[in-house]
């Protein structure tokens, strides 16, 4: 195995998806990391945006919240809510990174609670945050989340964030704004896109030193495959040394 | 309209737009100094069973002194908005103030992970839960800070969020496209903390708005805490600063360090190792007792509870800290 770990490896993998002059809703934690790789890579002009009002920051580290003071650190605007998502909506935000405690198929989501009961859970979860609004509003949605079968589910117990719904044309007949939804999901196995029709999740490329059989073993449900399936190219040298020494040398996500 | 579906969660409040218009006619417009000490303006206009807003976002700008002042007075019953909520909601589920809410985001701290103590009072049955999004409870307050009874999105649709909510799918007239319509939130009471404010209830602030600009004005009656008071001059020196006007706020309260733990952009920045002591202490719930006994039931005030914390050594560090400042050891 090369000198990475699995967060180390989503990141760098999140990172190339963000191309240059594109839009970008992160939260804290992996994604915002993955943003910040990508401004000091491929993407010097990715416009980062923080659902609490942060506009365009030069991030000088890793923020602890969506809305701390370093979301605006040299940003262009400290607006507020409703300006993002008011953005968002009229179409204006490319990417969005999203995870959850469950996952199925169409790539929807759950952040809400596990069991049925909804007044007395059996585990309750923080909820969809700005999740849900990014998910509806965003271009592109995309996952990183490490892969096994209690994370990738037959069914969701909640769906809070919206993927594909059940797939085909559901979603656009729930009202969501056309041709929008789940693009990747990144796991420390492989990298997943959805089949164009069914949208169920499919491989695409294969992670460094995984199978197609691990990647189906760890996952709850049965995955498309993509007509060719590539090996997905592990992180350089260059990547790994900008993540751990400019993006997080605090380790405060690399280090999990 | 044609309504399609709608959410099966409670609806707390009321949503007619006449009805808060008849509230409105009668609030207080005239320039006289509210200001007054923060028990006062708990007292005076926290009752038990109202509906309570608190501005900020997480842990920042968050008015933590009010939260605190809550607990402390023992209110109860309260509903509460947990609209991008954190270090307020662990305040207010450690006091068991609220027994309805309205759920965008509770429970988790962000990259912290999610409060322990907070997680079993949401588990035990005792609160009442309606679900939204960040973005659909900002819709509600914009739809009632504009005086109308709903607005419309496009999110929520098609998710079990809908479906536990008290928000309506609709066909929109124009487009025949599906809609969510979100009902206008007026809650009874909220507070808000700022930078600068003067005695009459004019406060400007620096950094995001969030929510704010949407919860001052949707509010009934609002608190207004600040880091220090202001001038009214100073005020009308720079009428473009102001962000919430006078006839809005229905009191006052100088509460420096009102925020701590939390993050005050421009002043100070979060303390990271005495919310991860609230985590901790969390994790059993008989030091957790004893953890409330010290730092909220233990202490007259705010001021003691920044004493308990390190008082003004430990404020100058997180003054240092907001600015990234080299600290000598």
């Amino acid at each position: 195995m090369a000198d990475y770990n699995a967060m180390e490896l989503m990141i760098c993998i999140a990172a190339r998806e963000l191309e240059d002059g594109a839009t970008v809703g992160v939260g804290t934690g992996a994604p915002c990391a993955a943003a910040m790789l990508s401004q000091k890579t491929c993407s010097p002009n990715l416009l980062i945006m923080f659902e609490a009002g942060g506009v365009a920051p030069l991030l000088p580290e890793m923020p602890i919240s969506v809305g701390d003071s370093r979301t605006t650190w040299k940003a262009v605007m400290a607006s507020g809510m409703c300006e993002i998502m008011e953005t968002a909506c009229r179409g204006m935000l490319d990417y969005t990174f999203l995870g959850g405690a469950q996952i199925d198929m169409y790539g929807n989501l759950n952040s809400t609670r596990v069991g049925d009961n909804h007044q007395k859970p059996k585990v309750r979860l923080p909820g969809s945050g700005g999740a849900n609004d990014f998910a509806s509003f965003a271009w592109r949605m995309m996952v990183m989340t490490p892969q096994d079968t209690k994370r990738f589910v037959e069914r969701c117990s909640f769906v809070t964030t919206p993927g594909w719904i059940k797939g085909g044309d559901s979603r656009a007949k729930c009202g969501l704004p056309l041709e929008a939804g789940p693009y990747k999901i990144i796991t420390n196995m492989a990298v997943m896109d959805f089949e164009p029709e069914s949208k169920r999740m499919r491989i695409i490329s294969i992670n460094h030193g995984y199978s197609e059989k691990d990647i189906q073993d760890n996952c709850g449900f049965e995955l498309l495959k993509a007509p060719k399936i590539v090996e997905t190219p592990p992180p350089t040298a260059e990547e790994l040394r900008i993540l751990r020494e400019e993006v997080d040398p605090l380790k405060l996500i690399i280090g999990r | 309209m044609e309504v399609i579906a709608q959410g099966g969660g409670p609806l707390f409040m009321e949503t007619d737009a006449d009805k808060a218009r008849k509230f409105f006619r009668l609030k207080k417009r005239s320039l006289v100094n509210k200001l007054m000490p923060l028990q006062e303006a708990v007292a005076q206009f926290v009752h038990d069973g109202d509906y309570l807003g608190i501005g900020g976002f997480g842990a920042n700008r968050t008015p933590t002194a009010a939260c605190h002042e809550i607990v402390r007075q023992g209110r109860k019953n309260l509903i509460f908005c947990g609209h991008t909520s954190t270090h307020d909601y662990q305040i207010l589920a450690a006091g068991e103030a609220f027994n309805r809410c309205d759920i965008a985001y509770i429970i988790g701290m962000e990259i912290r992970g999610l409060s322990p103590n907070a997680r079993r009072y949401s588990e035990s049955g005792k609160v009442q839960f309606c679900e939204w999004t960040n973005y659909a409870l900002a819709l509600r307050l914009k739809a009632a800070a504009m005086g109308v009874s709903y607005l419309p999105g496009r999110n929520v649709l098609g998710t079990d969020t809908f479906k536990r909510s008290a928000a309506k799918a609709a066909r929109c007239p124009f487009s025949g496209k599906l809609y969510c319509l979100y009902p206008a939130l007026w809650p009874d009471v909220s507070v808000i903390h700022v930078h600068e404010a003067d005695i009459y209830g004019n406060a400007r602030f620096k950094g995001i708005s969030i929510c704010d600009l949407e919860l001052a004005r949707a509010s009934k009656r609002l608190i207004i805490t600040c880091e220090r008071l202001i001038h009214n001059e100073e005020i009308r020196r720079d009428p473009s600063a102001t962000l919430i006007p006078y006839f809005l706020a229905d009191a006052v309260c100088e509460v420096p360090y009102g925020a701590y733990p939390g993050n005050m952009v421009g002043e100070y920045f979060s303390d990271e190792d005495h919310l991860k002591l609230w985590m901790e202490s969390e994790k059993d719930p008989e030091r957790f007792k004893k953890f409330l006994d010290t730092y909220i039931y233990g202490v007259k005030d705010f001021v003691g509870y920044l004493d308990l914390c390190g008082g003004m050594k430990r404020m100058t560090q997180l003054r240092a800290e907001e600015y990234m400042f080299e600290q000598p050891s």
